[in-house]
């Protein structure tokens, strides 16, 4: 048995008797193993006894499930309305060029900070009022 | 010892006020972690004896401890922006420690539910509907006829679910009583449970809230013996903004893929797992526990204006001078809000347009700033309330670019369950870049000869190609299932027919195509 499928069976367990339990396996699967991969994908519809294309149909609809692990540190940086009413546009360049090839820069829409935008996230971290500087630095230290 | 109050809110958080806490204790001060007043441009806020200090940093703590330091406020509960609010949903805002059962208690909290059990459900719900209150989701509907229709529903389980998703931008007032007094959103769901027979709750929560979510699962932890036995449970979504519809919440919270469902059945009726189910936002459950309390009912409906009843925590965001939380009654209208309240943008420069209700909401134009604050009169201007939320934007703004990014923001999140939002979105991008281009040229195809309707000696100019977008947006307005197709039309019309000269050098064009849609 290989590593991922004891975490896996560990993690079906944990929410198996819930009442809709497939989004809150997807969750932690995702938080502990950095994805939700075709095999991830498999052996939950295996212990729930769903189709693999039903649970695909789902780890493919929403934003948080990636296909593949990412090693790279991810900052997420919204570009919603409120934020692009702050500026983000004008220092989005500024992230990505200082994030290289090294960190991974998201778009997220709105992390409820929109009166003190631009905003960013890394973790469980947040991060508001970023300028140029903020936000170079922000990635650098990511 | 001093005795220091310092937020423990997100947005406070992301300022520095946990090393500003740490600073404090350092000094020797006694630091309590409260909940946010909800003045945002002052975050963080440090609270000694009532005064207040901010936006404070560390190397402002010892000017504020010795009395000098520049950052004074005076005393927040005198500050303009929060003697001017009624607040009955944020009424313990700044006040009491967010997971402290004691301040809650002791301002008043459980007395709602308490008395909900006394007078029994048909009474709560009279009362619920006596108050006013109607949905502050979004859709502006009667909370009280919503528990009826749940609460005469035969079944053997019913739920109570509570919509945190909060995908707007600008709005932060769920996250805000999330994180700042939790268990009154508790409270108000228990109340809920009572009212309709259900004894199960959820609350659906967004992922990109991470304090919010820490806190419900404390909070919830913390009073499962005094809610008992009614059981709530915490369940973070996945990134999808379309998840706050309702329906396609209720597909989300049972594993499914979060597409809209077609209504009818209501979720009232079959909801979560095919049981009678209450879906509600944050705002609409955190007001229930003060309408119940003795007098709560009638002391709400007392304020508001026309048919939208009681006080709306509004949303100051974007380019704002004083942006944060005002709970006031409805009936204030924008330009108050923006000018006299907010200050102006935060720029300086002059306000150009205001986005109110999210994405789905219209860009208002500073000519229109006596609207007041009332569902009815805000949907008779083609604008929304929705959530809340007042995101300002000042001259610099490129509205065109603005539209384009509703377009964007719909590709990107449409559910994909229609053909007007699922495709119109991409094509509505499309079509905004060619506008910006100034129009195109005729393509191969139409160059052939067998194509005899297209002019061949010229191509298509920018007014072709709005009357295209025209045309587009009224497909996807009565074409869509839900208010994501089905709204974002209305920021990209209202930025094209307040703003023309963002989208072409020939206004008059805008006009013509808005005036005569595309053949
Ligand atoms: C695309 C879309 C997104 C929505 N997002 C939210 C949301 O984030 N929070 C919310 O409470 N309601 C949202 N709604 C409204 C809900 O469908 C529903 O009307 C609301 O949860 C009902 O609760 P209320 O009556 O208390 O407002 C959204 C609607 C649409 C069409
Ligand atoms: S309008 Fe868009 S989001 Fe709404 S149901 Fe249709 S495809 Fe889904
Ligand atoms: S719009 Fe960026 S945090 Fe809300």
């Amino acid at each position: 048995m290989s590593d991922k499928s004891e975490i896996l069976g560990e993690i079906i367990a944990r929410h198996h008797h819930r009442e809709g339990p497939l989004l809150p396996i997807l969750n932690d699967v995702q938080a502990e193993l950095g994805c939700v991969d075709a095999e991830s994908e498999a052996l939950i519809a295996k212990g729930l006894n769903l189709s693999r294309a039903d649970v695909h149909g789902v780890v493919s609809f929403y934003h948080d499930y990636k296909t593949e692990a990412d090693a790279r540190p991810v900052v997420q940086v919204c570009r919603a309305e409120a934020c692009k009413a702050r500026g983000v546009e004008a220092i989005i360049d500024n992230a990505t060029r200082a994030a290289g090839e090294r960190v991974k820069i998201e778009t997220v829409y709105c992390l409820g900070l929109c009166s003190a935008g631009p905003a960013a996230r890394t973790g469980d971290d947040l991060h508001i009022r970023l300028d140029a500087e903020g936000i170079t630095k922000l990635v650098e230290d990511a | 010892m001093t005795k220091v109050r310092i937020s423990d809110d997100a947005l406070a958080r992301a300022g520095g006020a946990d090393k500003l806490a740490a600073a404090f204790e350092a000094k020797g001060c006694e630091v309590q972690r409260t909940s946010s007043w909800g003045m945002q441009w002052l975050e963080p806020l440090v609270e000694i004896d009532g005064k207040g200090f901010g936006p404070a940093t560390l190397t402002d703590v010892d000017a504020i401890l010795d009395g000098t330091s520049d950052k004074a406020i005076g005393l927040i509960e005198e500050h303009p922006f929060i003697a001017g609010q009624t607040r009955f949903t944020f009424a313990r805002a700044g006040k009491t420690r967010p997971l402290s059962l004691e301040d809650y208690e002791a301002t008043g909290g459980w007395a709602g539910l308490k008395r909900a059990r006394q007078i029994g459900s048909e009474a709560i719900v009279e009362e619920v509907k006596e108050s006013g209150l109607r949905g502050r989701g979004g859709a502006g509907f009667p909370t009280g006829i919503k528990w009826d229709t749940v609460r005469k529903a035969e079944a053997d389980q019913k739920y109570i679910v509570c919509n945190a998703d909060e995908g707007d931008s600008g709005t932060f007032a769920d996250r805000m009583v999330m994180e700042g007094d939790p268990f009154q959103l508790i409270e108000g769901m228990a109340i809920a449970g009572e009212a309709v027979g259900a004894t199960r709750g959820y609350v659906y929560l967004r992922s990109e809230y991470p304090d919010a979510i820490r806190k419900m699962n404390a909070a919830i932890e913390l009073c499962a013996d005094i809610i008992a036995p009614f059981v709530c449970e915490v369940r973070v979504g996945a990134g999808a903004y379309v998840c706050g519809e309702e329906t396609s919440l209720l597909n989300s919270l049972e594993g499914k893929r979060g597409e809209v469902r077609a209504k009818p059945p209501l979720p009232a009726l079959e909801g979560f797992l095919g049981k009678p189910t209450v879906v509600n936002n944050v705002l609409s459950l955190a007001a229930v526990p003060h309408i119940l309390t003795e007098g709560g009912a009638a002391a709400y409906k007392d304020v508001g204006f026309g048919r939208s009843r009681g006080t709306m925590p509004i949303q100051l965001a974007g380019n704002i001078k004083h942006g944060g939380l005002y709970e006031i009654g409805f009936g204030v209208t924008l330009g108050d809000l923006v000018n006299t309240i907010g200050g102006g943008t935060a720029s300086g420069r002059p306000v150009k347009a205001v986005q109110v209700g999210g994405p789905l909401g219209a860009y208002i134009h500073p000519d229109q700033f006596d609207i007041v604050f009332d569902y009815e009169t805000f949907t008779e201007a083609d604008a929304l309330i929705g959530h809340a939320g007042v995101t300002v934007f000042d001259d610099t703004a490129d509205m065109l670019g603005m539209a384009r990014f509703a377009m964007e923001f719909c590709a990107a999140e449409s559910c994909g369950k229609c053909t007007p939002c699922r495709i119109g979105a991409v094509r509505g991008v499309e079509i905004l870049d060619r506008i910006k281009a100034g129009g195109r040229k005729r393509d191969r195809l139409e160059l052939m000869p067998q194509m005899h309707n297209t002019q061949k000696d010229q191509g298509r100019d920018a007014g072709d190609e709005i009357g295209l977008l025209t045309d587009l947006c009224e497909t996807m307005k009565f074409g869509s299932l839900c208010a994501l197709g089905g709204f974002t039309p209305y920021p990209v019309m209202s930025a094209l027919k307040h703003w023309p000269e963002d989208f072409t050098r020939n206004p008059e064009l805008v006009e013509k195509a808005m005036s005569e849609p595309a053949e």
